[in-house]
Protein backbone atom coordinates (compact mmCIF):
# COMPACT_ATOMS: atom_id res chain seq x y z
CA UNK A 1 0.00 0.00 0.00
CA UNK A 2 1.47 3.67 -0.61
CA UNK A 3 1.33 6.19 1.51
CA UNK A 4 -2.15 7.61 0.19
CA UNK A 5 -4.20 7.81 3.22
CA UNK A 6 -5.41 11.04 4.54
CA UNK A 7 -6.65 9.53 7.74
CA UNK A 8 -6.23 5.99 9.11
CA UNK A 9 -7.67 4.28 12.08
CA UNK A 10 -5.49 2.04 14.67
CA UNK A 11 -6.73 0.11 17.11
CA UNK A 12 -5.57 -2.20 20.43
CA UNK A 13 -6.10 -5.61 20.26
CA UNK A 14 -4.47 -6.21 23.57
CA UNK A 15 -2.88 -4.43 26.77
CA UNK A 16 -1.06 -7.12 27.85
CA UNK A 17 -0.10 -10.99 27.87
CA UNK A 18 -3.42 -12.06 29.48
CA UNK A 19 -6.07 -9.06 28.42
CA UNK A 20 -9.06 -9.88 27.96
CA UNK A 21 -10.12 -10.67 24.13
CA UNK A 22 -13.79 -10.04 22.89
CA UNK A 23 -13.04 -6.07 23.17
CA UNK A 24 -10.37 -6.96 20.25
CA UNK A 25 -13.33 -9.05 18.41
CA UNK A 26 -15.74 -6.02 18.93
CA UNK A 27 -13.12 -3.66 17.24
CA UNK A 28 -12.55 -6.07 14.91
CA UNK A 29 -16.01 -6.44 13.55
CA UNK A 30 -17.35 -2.84 13.83
CA UNK A 31 -14.37 -0.68 14.68
CA UNK A 32 -13.39 -0.22 10.97
CA UNK A 33 -9.90 -0.05 11.86
CA UNK A 34 -7.08 -0.12 9.50
CA UNK A 35 -4.75 -1.28 11.89
CA UNK A 36 -4.90 -3.71 15.22
CA UNK A 37 -2.43 -3.28 17.68
CA UNK A 38 -2.01 -6.47 20.45
CA UNK A 39 0.87 -5.46 22.88
CA UNK A 40 1.47 -8.42 24.40
CA UNK A 41 4.88 -8.27 26.31
CA UNK A 42 6.33 -7.53 29.96
CA UNK A 43 9.14 -7.29 30.88
CA UNK A 44 10.11 -10.33 31.78
CA UNK A 45 8.06 -12.15 29.24
CA UNK A 46 11.07 -12.87 26.59
CA UNK A 47 13.65 -14.33 29.16
CA UNK A 48 11.27 -16.96 30.69
CA UNK A 49 10.00 -17.85 26.69
CA UNK A 50 13.27 -18.62 25.99
CA UNK A 51 13.13 -20.99 28.31
CA UNK A 52 10.02 -22.46 26.96
CA UNK A 53 11.92 -22.53 23.69
CA UNK A 54 14.75 -24.53 25.11
CA UNK A 55 12.60 -27.47 25.66
CA UNK A 56 10.53 -27.06 22.45
CA UNK A 57 12.10 -24.74 19.77
CA UNK A 58 8.58 -24.54 18.20
CA UNK A 59 7.24 -22.55 20.97
CA UNK A 60 8.85 -19.57 22.97
CA UNK A 61 5.95 -16.92 21.66
CA UNK A 62 3.31 -15.87 24.13
CA UNK A 63 0.94 -18.42 25.00
CA UNK A 64 -2.30 -16.87 24.56
CA UNK A 65 -1.49 -16.41 20.68
CA UNK A 66 -3.57 -19.37 19.15
CA UNK A 67 -6.71 -18.36 21.15
CA UNK A 68 -6.46 -14.30 19.91
CA UNK A 69 -5.82 -15.63 16.30
CA UNK A 70 -8.81 -17.94 15.99
CA UNK A 71 -11.24 -14.95 17.93
CA UNK A 72 -9.71 -12.43 15.38
CA UNK A 73 -9.43 -14.13 12.57
CA UNK A 74 -13.27 -14.42 11.04
CA UNK A 75 -13.28 -10.62 11.24
CA UNK A 76 -10.14 -10.07 9.28
CA UNK A 77 -11.76 -12.33 6.95
CA UNK A 78 -14.39 -9.69 6.33
CA UNK A 79 -12.57 -6.33 7.16
CA UNK A 80 -9.02 -7.18 6.41
CA UNK A 81 -7.64 -4.70 8.70
CA UNK A 82 -4.06 -5.28 9.45
CA UNK A 83 -2.93 -6.64 12.84
CA UNK A 84 1.08 -6.06 14.22
CA UNK A 85 1.79 -7.80 17.43
CA UNK A 86 4.88 -8.65 19.90
CA UNK A 87 3.53 -12.00 20.67
CA UNK A 88 6.31 -13.72 18.94
CA UNK A 89 8.32 -13.03 22.54
CA UNK A 90 11.63 -15.15 21.62
CA UNK A 91 10.32 -16.56 18.93
CA UNK A 92 8.29 -14.66 15.90
CA UNK A 93 9.08 -17.46 13.18
CA UNK A 94 7.62 -20.24 15.06
CA UNK A 95 4.54 -17.23 16.34
CA UNK A 96 4.59 -16.75 12.69
CA UNK A 97 4.05 -20.22 11.60
CA UNK A 98 1.38 -21.12 14.63
CA UNK A 99 -0.36 -17.81 12.94
CA UNK A 100 -0.60 -19.49 9.62
CA UNK A 101 -1.73 -22.41 11.65
CA UNK A 102 -5.08 -20.81 13.13
CA UNK A 103 -5.59 -19.38 10.00
CA UNK A 104 -5.76 -22.68 8.28
CA UNK A 105 -8.32 -24.14 10.75
CA UNK A 106 -10.59 -21.30 9.52
CA UNK A 107 -10.37 -21.96 5.70
CA UNK A 108 -7.71 -19.22 5.07
CA UNK A 109 -5.30 -20.87 3.46
CA UNK A 110 -2.16 -18.98 2.80
CA UNK A 111 -2.21 -16.07 5.38
CA UNK A 112 1.03 -14.13 4.59
CA UNK A 113 2.88 -13.62 8.19
CA UNK A 114 5.99 -11.00 8.34
CA UNK A 115 7.87 -11.52 11.00
CA UNK A 116 10.84 -9.29 12.36
CA UNK A 117 14.18 -10.57 14.08
CA UNK A 118 16.82 -9.23 15.67
CA UNK A 119 15.96 -7.83 19.10
CA UNK A 120 17.83 -10.85 20.21
CA UNK A 121 21.38 -9.37 21.19
CA UNK A 122 22.59 -12.03 23.69
CA UNK A 123 25.18 -12.66 21.51
CA UNK A 124 25.85 -9.05 21.55
CA UNK A 125 25.69 -8.77 24.86
CA UNK A 126 28.27 -11.62 25.76
CA UNK A 127 30.83 -10.35 23.09
CA UNK A 128 30.80 -6.58 25.66
CA UNK A 129 30.92 -7.23 28.92
CA UNK A 130 31.96 -3.99 30.08
CA UNK A 131 28.81 -2.45 28.68
CA UNK A 132 27.45 -0.95 32.18
CA UNK A 133 23.99 -1.43 33.69
CA UNK A 134 21.86 1.37 33.61
CA UNK A 135 20.70 0.16 37.23
CA UNK A 136 24.31 0.95 39.08
CA UNK A 137 26.51 1.22 36.38
CA UNK A 138 28.40 -1.89 36.72
CA UNK A 139 29.82 -3.87 34.03
CA UNK A 140 26.78 -6.32 32.97
CA UNK A 141 29.74 -9.04 32.73
CA UNK A 142 28.16 -10.46 36.00
CA UNK A 143 24.63 -11.29 35.13
CA UNK A 144 26.30 -13.17 32.01
CA UNK A 145 26.78 -16.30 33.10
CA UNK A 146 22.93 -15.92 34.62
CA UNK A 147 21.16 -14.78 31.36
CA UNK A 148 18.18 -16.30 29.94
CA UNK A 149 17.72 -13.38 27.35
CA UNK A 150 18.96 -10.28 25.94
CA UNK A 151 16.88 -8.27 23.79
CA UNK A 152 16.43 -4.36 22.67
CA UNK A 153 13.59 -2.58 21.88
CA UNK A 154 12.98 -1.99 18.50
CA UNK A 155 11.48 1.24 16.97
CA UNK A 156 8.35 1.75 14.31
CA UNK A 157 10.82 1.47 11.62
CA UNK A 158 10.71 -1.76 11.58
CA UNK A 159 6.85 -2.13 12.32
CA UNK A 160 6.27 0.33 8.92
CA UNK A 161 9.19 -2.45 6.97
CA UNK A 162 6.73 -5.57 7.94
CA UNK A 163 3.94 -4.11 6.91
CA UNK A 164 5.47 -2.49 3.25
CA UNK A 165 6.03 -6.34 2.73
CA UNK A 166 2.21 -6.64 2.10
CA UNK A 167 1.71 -9.03 4.43
CA UNK A 168 -1.18 -8.47 6.32
CA UNK A 169 0.27 -9.62 9.96
CA UNK A 170 3.38 -8.27 11.72
CA UNK A 171 5.11 -10.39 13.79
CA UNK A 172 7.28 -9.36 16.21
CA UNK A 173 9.67 -10.14 19.64
CA UNK A 174 10.52 -7.10 21.69
CA UNK A 175 9.83 -3.64 20.35
CA UNK A 176 8.65 -0.52 22.17
CA UNK A 177 5.06 -0.68 22.93
CA UNK A 178 4.16 2.86 21.56
CA UNK A 179 6.27 1.64 18.63
CA UNK A 180 4.26 -0.83 17.33
CA UNK A 181 1.36 2.12 16.67
CA UNK A 182 3.79 4.81 15.76
CA UNK A 183 4.92 2.24 12.26
CA UNK A 184 1.14 1.81 11.37
CA UNK A 185 1.30 5.68 10.95
CA UNK A 186 4.40 5.65 9.29
CA UNK A 187 3.16 3.23 6.61
CA UNK A 188 -0.48 4.02 6.52
CA UNK A 189 0.15 8.14 6.21
CA UNK A 190 3.80 7.82 4.57
CA UNK A 191 5.41 9.66 7.31
CA UNK A 192 9.00 10.01 7.44
CA UNK A 193 11.36 8.18 10.29
CA UNK A 194 12.78 12.08 10.78
CA UNK A 195 9.99 14.03 10.96
CA UNK A 196 9.48 14.53 14.31
CA UNK A 197 6.44 16.62 14.68
CA UNK A 198 4.36 13.58 13.43
CA UNK A 199 6.15 10.86 15.16
CA UNK A 200 5.87 12.40 18.74
CA UNK A 201 2.01 12.51 17.70
CA UNK A 202 2.17 8.38 16.66
CA UNK A 203 4.23 8.08 20.22
CA UNK A 204 2.05 10.00 22.18
CA UNK A 205 -0.84 8.49 20.90
CA UNK A 206 0.83 4.98 20.79
CA UNK A 207 1.82 5.34 24.78
CA UNK A 208 -1.52 5.97 25.78
CA UNK A 209 -2.94 3.31 23.65
CA UNK A 210 -0.90 0.53 24.68
CA UNK A 211 -2.90 -0.12 27.92
CA UNK A 212 -5.72 -1.01 26.11
CA UNK A 213 -8.98 -0.47 28.77
CA UNK A 214 -6.41 1.62 30.54
CA UNK A 215 -7.29 4.32 28.26
CA UNK A 216 -10.79 3.60 28.93
CA UNK A 217 -12.53 3.18 32.44
CA UNK A 218 -10.13 0.55 33.61
CA UNK A 219 -8.23 1.11 36.55
CA UNK A 220 -10.49 3.90 36.66
CA UNK A 221 -13.78 3.47 38.50
CA UNK A 222 -13.65 4.22 42.29
CA UNK A 223 -18.12 3.66 42.92
CA UNK A 224 -19.69 6.80 44.15
CA UNK A 225 -16.00 9.03 43.52
CA UNK A 226 -15.63 8.32 39.77
CA UNK A 227 -18.19 6.08 37.95
CA UNK A 228 -18.88 4.35 34.57
CA UNK A 229 -22.07 3.24 33.17
CA UNK A 230 -20.87 -0.51 32.06
CA UNK A 231 -17.87 -1.18 34.10
CA UNK A 232 -18.24 -4.33 32.91
CA UNK A 233 -17.24 -4.44 29.11
CA UNK A 234 -15.28 -1.48 28.58
CA UNK A 235 -14.47 -1.33 24.85
CA UNK A 236 -10.81 -0.76 23.52
CA UNK A 237 -9.19 2.33 22.57
CA UNK A 238 -8.42 3.46 18.87
CA UNK A 239 -7.03 6.80 17.70
CA UNK A 240 -8.20 8.61 14.52
CA UNK A 241 -4.66 9.98 13.20
CA UNK A 242 -4.77 12.45 10.52
CA UNK A 243 -1.57 12.64 7.93
CA UNK A 244 -1.17 16.49 9.23
CA UNK A 245 -0.67 14.98 12.61
CA UNK A 246 -4.20 15.60 13.89
CA UNK A 247 -5.40 12.96 16.39
CA UNK A 248 -8.56 11.69 18.63
CA UNK A 249 -8.61 8.95 20.75
CA UNK A 250 -12.11 7.51 20.89
CA UNK A 251 -13.51 3.82 21.34
CA UNK A 252 -17.04 2.47 19.80
CA UNK A 253 -20.41 4.31 20.63
CA UNK A 254 -21.93 1.77 22.37
CA UNK A 255 -19.00 0.01 24.29
CA UNK A 256 -18.69 -0.21 28.09
CA UNK A 257 -16.22 1.65 30.31
CA UNK A 258 -15.59 5.65 29.61
CA UNK A 259 -13.17 7.59 27.52
CA UNK A 260 -13.29 11.19 28.54
CA UNK A 261 -10.31 13.92 29.97
CA UNK A 262 -9.82 12.08 33.29
CA UNK A 263 -9.32 8.93 31.80
CA UNK A 264 -6.82 10.14 29.09
CA UNK A 265 -4.87 12.47 31.99
CA UNK A 266 -4.51 9.86 34.27
CA UNK A 267 -2.90 7.28 31.42
CA UNK A 268 -0.91 10.08 29.47
CA UNK A 269 0.91 10.14 33.01
CA UNK A 270 1.02 6.30 33.38
CA UNK A 271 4.32 5.22 34.02
CA UNK A 272 5.95 8.40 32.97
CA UNK A 273 8.43 10.49 34.91
CA UNK A 274 10.10 13.69 33.12
CA UNK A 275 6.90 14.59 31.46
CA UNK A 276 9.54 16.60 28.72
CA UNK A 277 11.56 13.36 28.18
CA UNK A 278 9.54 10.23 27.46
CA UNK A 279 12.32 7.92 25.56
CA UNK A 280 11.46 5.50 23.13
CA UNK A 281 13.19 3.67 20.51
CA UNK A 282 11.98 6.30 17.91
CA UNK A 283 11.88 9.75 19.91
CA UNK A 284 12.20 11.89 22.88
CA UNK A 285 8.64 13.02 23.48
CA UNK A 286 7.61 15.70 25.62
CA UNK A 287 3.72 15.84 26.46
CA UNK A 288 4.54 19.01 28.83
CA UNK A 289 2.42 20.98 26.35
CA UNK A 290 -0.26 18.42 25.67
CA UNK A 291 -4.39 18.86 26.29
CA UNK A 292 -7.57 17.13 25.91
CA UNK A 293 -10.27 18.54 24.19
CA UNK A 294 -14.14 16.57 24.21
CA UNK A 295 -15.77 15.69 20.82
CA UNK A 296 -18.25 13.65 21.65
CA UNK A 297 -19.41 11.29 24.67
CA UNK A 298 -16.76 8.89 23.20
CA UNK A 299 -14.18 10.55 21.86
CA UNK A 300 -11.28 13.13 22.81
CA UNK A 301 -8.73 15.64 20.76
CA UNK A 302 -5.18 15.43 21.60
CA UNK A 303 -2.91 18.51 20.65
CA UNK A 304 0.20 19.56 21.91
CA UNK A 305 2.81 16.72 21.40
CA UNK A 306 6.26 17.14 21.13
CA UNK A 307 9.49 15.81 20.66
CA UNK A 308 13.33 15.44 19.90
CA UNK A 309 14.97 13.64 18.07
CA UNK A 310 15.99 10.03 18.88
CA UNK A 311 19.06 8.93 21.05
CA UNK A 312 21.63 7.03 19.45
CA UNK A 313 21.20 3.94 22.02
CA UNK A 314 19.12 0.74 21.85
CA UNK A 315 17.50 0.19 25.23
CA UNK A 316 18.25 -3.60 26.24
CA UNK A 317 16.49 -5.63 28.66
CA UNK A 318 18.61 -8.10 30.16
CA UNK A 319 16.94 -11.19 31.96
CA UNK A 320 18.61 -13.27 34.44
CA UNK A 321 18.20 -15.99 36.95
CA UNK A 322 17.76 -14.80 40.44
CA UNK A 323 17.47 -17.73 42.95
CA UNK A 324 13.52 -18.37 44.04
CA UNK A 325 11.01 -16.74 46.27
CA UNK A 326 8.99 -19.37 48.36
CA UNK A 327 5.92 -17.90 50.32
CA UNK A 328 2.76 -19.24 52.63
CA UNK A 329 -0.63 -17.72 54.01
CA UNK A 330 -2.69 -18.84 56.44
CA UNK A 331 -5.87 -17.12 57.86
CA UNK A 332 -7.42 -15.81 61.35
CA UNK A 333 -10.71 -14.23 62.38
CA UNK A 334 -12.89 -13.53 65.18
CA UNK A 335 -11.39 -12.01 68.77
CA UNK A 336 -7.86 -11.59 68.87
CA UNK A 337 -6.92 -12.71 65.03
CA UNK A 338 -3.81 -10.37 64.80
CA UNK A 339 -2.42 -11.89 67.64
CA UNK A 340 -2.80 -14.81 66.46
CA UNK A 341 -1.22 -13.95 63.60
CA UNK A 342 1.76 -12.49 64.45
CA UNK A 343 2.14 -15.38 66.83
CA UNK A 344 2.10 -17.77 63.79
CA UNK A 345 5.08 -15.22 62.18
CA UNK A 346 6.80 -15.80 65.37
CA UNK A 347 6.80 -19.75 65.25
CA UNK A 348 7.27 -19.95 61.54
CA UNK A 349 10.40 -17.43 62.31
CA UNK A 350 11.21 -19.22 65.05
CA UNK A 351 11.70 -22.61 63.21
CA UNK A 352 12.98 -21.37 60.08
CA UNK A 353 16.17 -20.22 62.55
CA UNK A 354 15.82 -23.65 64.17
CA UNK A 355 16.57 -25.15 60.92
CA UNK A 356 19.81 -23.29 60.37
CA UNK A 357 18.06 -21.46 57.69
CA UNK A 358 18.67 -17.75 57.04
CA UNK A 359 17.18 -15.01 54.12
CA UNK A 360 18.51 -12.35 52.40
CA UNK A 361 15.06 -10.68 52.75
CA UNK A 362 11.88 -11.91 54.30
CA UNK A 363 8.56 -9.99 53.70
CA UNK A 364 5.76 -9.78 56.37
CA UNK A 365 1.92 -9.06 55.89
CA UNK A 366 -0.76 -8.69 57.36
CA UNK A 367 -3.39 -8.69 54.47
CA UNK A 368 -6.45 -6.80 55.33
CA UNK A 369 -4.31 -4.36 57.14
CA UNK A 370 -0.67 -3.91 55.49
CA UNK A 371 -0.36 -6.15 52.87
CA UNK A 372 -0.08 -3.09 50.69
CA UNK A 373 0.68 -0.09 52.37
CA UNK A 374 2.68 -1.17 55.54
CA UNK A 375 1.34 -0.35 58.82
CA UNK A 376 1.71 2.88 58.88
CA UNK A 377 2.92 3.50 62.28
CA UNK A 378 4.22 6.76 61.76
CA UNK A 379 0.83 7.91 61.05
CA UNK A 380 -1.36 6.05 63.63
CA UNK A 381 -1.19 2.93 62.57
CA UNK A 382 -3.89 0.78 61.37
CA UNK A 383 -7.35 -0.22 63.24
CA UNK A 384 -7.27 -3.58 63.75
CA UNK A 385 -9.45 -5.80 61.16
CA UNK A 386 -11.81 -8.26 61.83
CA UNK A 387 -9.63 -11.27 59.66
CA UNK A 388 -6.18 -11.13 58.95
CA UNK A 389 -4.69 -13.23 56.75
CA UNK A 390 -0.50 -13.55 57.14
CA UNK A 391 1.76 -14.14 54.65
CA UNK A 392 5.30 -14.35 54.80
CA UNK A 393 7.93 -14.19 51.43
CA UNK A 394 11.63 -14.82 51.53
CA UNK A 395 13.78 -15.28 48.34
CA UNK A 396 17.18 -17.11 48.52
CA UNK A 397 19.47 -18.02 46.26
CA UNK A 398 18.65 -22.14 47.29
CA UNK A 399 15.71 -23.62 46.15
CA UNK A 400 15.23 -25.73 49.21
CA UNK A 401 15.98 -23.08 51.25
CA UNK A 402 13.06 -21.12 49.19
CA UNK A 403 10.58 -23.76 49.56
CA UNK A 404 11.01 -24.02 53.30
CA UNK A 405 9.12 -21.00 54.00
CA UNK A 406 5.79 -22.36 52.73
CA UNK A 407 6.28 -25.53 54.15
CA UNK A 408 6.49 -23.72 57.94
CA UNK A 409 3.70 -21.71 57.26
CA UNK A 410 1.30 -24.61 55.40
CA UNK A 411 2.26 -26.96 58.68
CA UNK A 412 0.60 -24.39 61.42
CA UNK A 413 -2.68 -25.79 59.49
CA UNK A 414 -2.28 -28.17 62.05
CA UNK A 415 0.27 -27.16 64.53
CA UNK A 416 0.08 -23.67 64.82
CA UNK A 417 -2.03 -21.17 66.83
CA UNK A 418 -6.02 -21.60 67.38
CA UNK A 419 -8.50 -21.52 64.27
CA UNK A 420 -5.99 -20.99 61.51
CA UNK A 421 -7.39 -21.64 57.96
CA UNK A 422 -6.57 -21.43 54.52
CA UNK A 423 -3.15 -22.43 54.18
CA UNK A 424 -1.40 -22.38 51.38
CA UNK A 425 2.09 -22.08 50.00
CA UNK A 426 4.16 -21.18 46.42
CA UNK A 427 7.58 -21.30 45.10
CA UNK A 428 8.65 -19.45 41.90
CA UNK A 429 11.92 -19.36 39.94
CA UNK A 430 12.64 -15.88 39.79
CA UNK A 431 13.63 -13.94 36.42
CA UNK A 432 14.66 -10.46 37.08
CA UNK A 433 15.52 -8.34 34.54
CA UNK A 434 18.01 -5.05 33.99
CA UNK A 435 18.91 -2.62 31.29
CA UNK A 436 21.66 -1.64 29.44
CA UNK A 437 22.20 1.10 26.49
CA UNK A 438 23.70 -0.53 23.00
CA UNK A 439 24.86 1.68 20.16
CA UNK A 440 22.10 1.47 17.77
CA UNK A 441 24.40 0.24 14.94
CA UNK A 442 25.09 -2.92 16.84
CA UNK A 443 22.30 -4.10 16.15
CA UNK A 444 21.08 -6.08 12.63
CA UNK A 445 17.43 -6.51 12.31
CA UNK A 446 15.65 -8.37 9.37
CA UNK A 447 11.98 -8.49 7.85
CA UNK A 448 11.30 -12.36 6.83
CA UNK A 449 7.96 -13.89 5.82
CA UNK A 450 6.00 -17.08 6.08
CA UNK A 451 3.78 -18.11 3.57
CA UNK A 452 3.63 -16.09 0.11
CA UNK A 453 1.93 -12.81 -0.83
CA UNK B 1 -10.12 22.41 57.88
CA UNK B 2 -8.24 19.44 56.74
CA UNK B 3 -9.12 17.82 53.57
CA UNK B 4 -7.78 14.92 51.80
CA UNK B 5 -6.56 14.47 48.35
CA UNK B 6 -8.90 12.04 47.72
CA UNK B 7 -11.42 15.49 47.49
CA UNK B 8 -8.85 17.54 45.38
CA UNK B 9 -8.37 14.77 42.58
CA UNK B 10 -7.72 11.48 41.36
CA UNK B 11 -4.60 9.57 40.72
CA UNK B 12 -2.91 6.85 38.90
CA UNK B 13 0.33 4.69 39.66
CA UNK B 14 3.01 3.33 37.27
CA UNK B 15 5.79 1.56 37.58
CA UNK B 16 9.26 1.25 35.71
CA UNK B 17 12.04 -0.97 37.71
CA UNK B 18 12.33 -0.42 41.23
CA UNK B 19 10.33 3.19 40.97
CA UNK B 20 6.91 4.28 40.96
CA UNK B 21 5.17 7.03 39.76
CA UNK B 22 1.47 8.17 40.97
CA UNK B 23 -0.05 11.23 38.89
CA UNK B 24 -2.34 13.53 41.08
CA UNK B 25 -5.02 15.41 38.93
CA UNK B 26 -7.26 18.32 40.12
CA UNK B 27 -10.75 18.18 39.92
CA UNK B 28 -10.99 21.94 39.54
CA UNK B 29 -8.83 25.05 39.97
CA UNK B 30 -9.97 25.78 43.41
CA UNK B 31 -8.20 22.18 43.94
CA UNK B 32 -5.45 22.71 41.69
CA UNK B 33 -4.05 25.54 43.96
CA UNK B 34 -4.04 23.86 46.99
CA UNK B 35 -2.45 20.63 45.73
CA UNK B 36 0.25 22.80 43.76
CA UNK B 37 1.13 24.39 46.96
CA UNK B 38 0.77 21.89 49.66
CA UNK B 39 1.31 18.89 47.51
CA UNK B 40 5.02 18.84 48.28
CA UNK B 41 8.08 16.43 47.56
CA UNK B 42 8.73 16.26 51.56
CA UNK B 43 5.14 15.87 51.94
CA UNK B 44 4.78 12.58 50.01
CA UNK B 45 7.93 11.52 51.13
CA UNK B 46 6.32 11.37 54.42
CA UNK B 47 3.36 9.54 53.02
CA UNK B 48 5.37 6.93 51.52
CA UNK B 49 7.97 6.76 54.02
CA UNK B 50 7.29 2.80 55.33
CA UNK B 51 6.98 2.20 51.62
CA UNK B 52 9.83 3.87 49.73
CA UNK B 53 13.56 5.13 50.56
CA UNK B 54 12.81 7.77 47.87
CA UNK B 55 13.68 10.83 46.72
CA UNK B 56 10.89 11.83 45.39
CA UNK B 57 10.35 14.34 42.28
CA UNK B 58 7.37 16.29 41.39
CA UNK B 59 6.62 17.65 37.97
CA UNK B 60 3.83 19.98 37.48
CA UNK B 61 1.54 19.93 33.99
CA UNK B 62 -0.32 23.20 34.23
CA UNK B 63 -2.40 22.42 31.07
CA UNK B 64 -3.78 19.33 32.94
CA UNK B 65 -4.25 20.74 36.17
CA UNK B 66 -2.06 17.26 37.29
CA UNK B 67 1.04 16.42 39.47
CA UNK B 68 3.35 13.47 38.52
CA UNK B 69 5.81 12.84 41.80
CA UNK B 70 7.99 10.11 40.79
CA UNK B 71 9.21 7.72 43.64
CA UNK B 72 12.17 6.35 43.14
CA UNK B 73 13.08 2.77 45.82
CA UNK B 74 9.91 1.99 45.99
CA UNK B 75 8.86 -1.86 44.58
CA UNK B 76 10.65 -3.71 46.47
CA UNK B 77 13.38 -4.12 43.81
CA UNK B 78 10.95 -4.07 40.78
CA UNK B 79 8.40 -5.94 39.59
CA UNK B 80 10.13 -9.33 38.43
CA UNK B 81 12.10 -9.37 42.45
CA UNK B 82 9.52 -7.88 44.36
CA UNK B 83 8.04 -10.07 47.59
CA UNK B 84 5.35 -7.92 47.48
CA UNK B 85 1.77 -8.85 46.93
CA UNK B 86 1.22 -5.57 44.31
CA UNK B 87 4.36 -6.31 43.02
CA UNK B 88 3.54 -3.08 40.34
CA UNK B 89 2.39 -0.97 42.86
CA UNK B 90 -1.08 -0.34 41.57
CA UNK B 91 -2.43 0.46 44.94
CA UNK B 92 0.07 3.22 45.81
CA UNK B 93 -2.06 5.99 43.85
CA UNK B 94 -4.39 5.39 47.30
CA UNK B 95 -1.63 6.61 49.34
CA UNK B 96 -1.01 9.75 47.72
CA UNK B 97 -4.96 10.26 48.00
CA UNK B 98 -4.80 9.30 51.88
CA UNK B 99 -2.67 12.30 52.41
CA UNK B 100 -4.64 15.12 54.68
CA UNK B 101 -3.96 18.60 53.60
CA UNK B 102 -5.75 21.79 54.60
CA UNK B 103 -8.98 22.99 52.64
Amino acid sequence: MASSATRIRVGTGAGFSDDRIDPAVDLAERGAVDYLVFECLAERTIARENLTRLKDPEKGYTPYLAERFQAILPAWKKNKFRIVTNMGAANPAAAARAVRREARALGIDNLPVAYVTGDDVAQIVRNNPQLPLMEDGSPVEALIPRMASANVYLGADVIHDGLATGAPVVMTGRVADPSLFVGCMMHGLGWRYDDYSKLAVGTLAGHMMECAAQLTGGCFVDPGKKDCDDPVTPGFPYADVGADGTLTLGKLEDSGGRLDVQTCTEQVLYEMHDPTSYITPDCILDISDVEFKPESKHRVRVIGAKARPRTPTYKVVVGYHDGYIGEGEVGYAGPNALARAKLAEQIVRERLKKRGLSYPEIRVDYIGMSSLHRMNEGGGGRPEPYEVRLRIAARSPDRKTAAAVGFEVRTLHVNGPSGGGGGTNALREVLAVKSILIPREMVKTQISMEGTL
Amino acid sequence: MSIKVYELGHARAGDKGNTSNVSVTAYDERAWNILREQLTPERVMQAYGEIAKGPVTRYELPKLRALNFVIENALGGGVTVSLAQDMHGKSLSYVMLGIDLHG
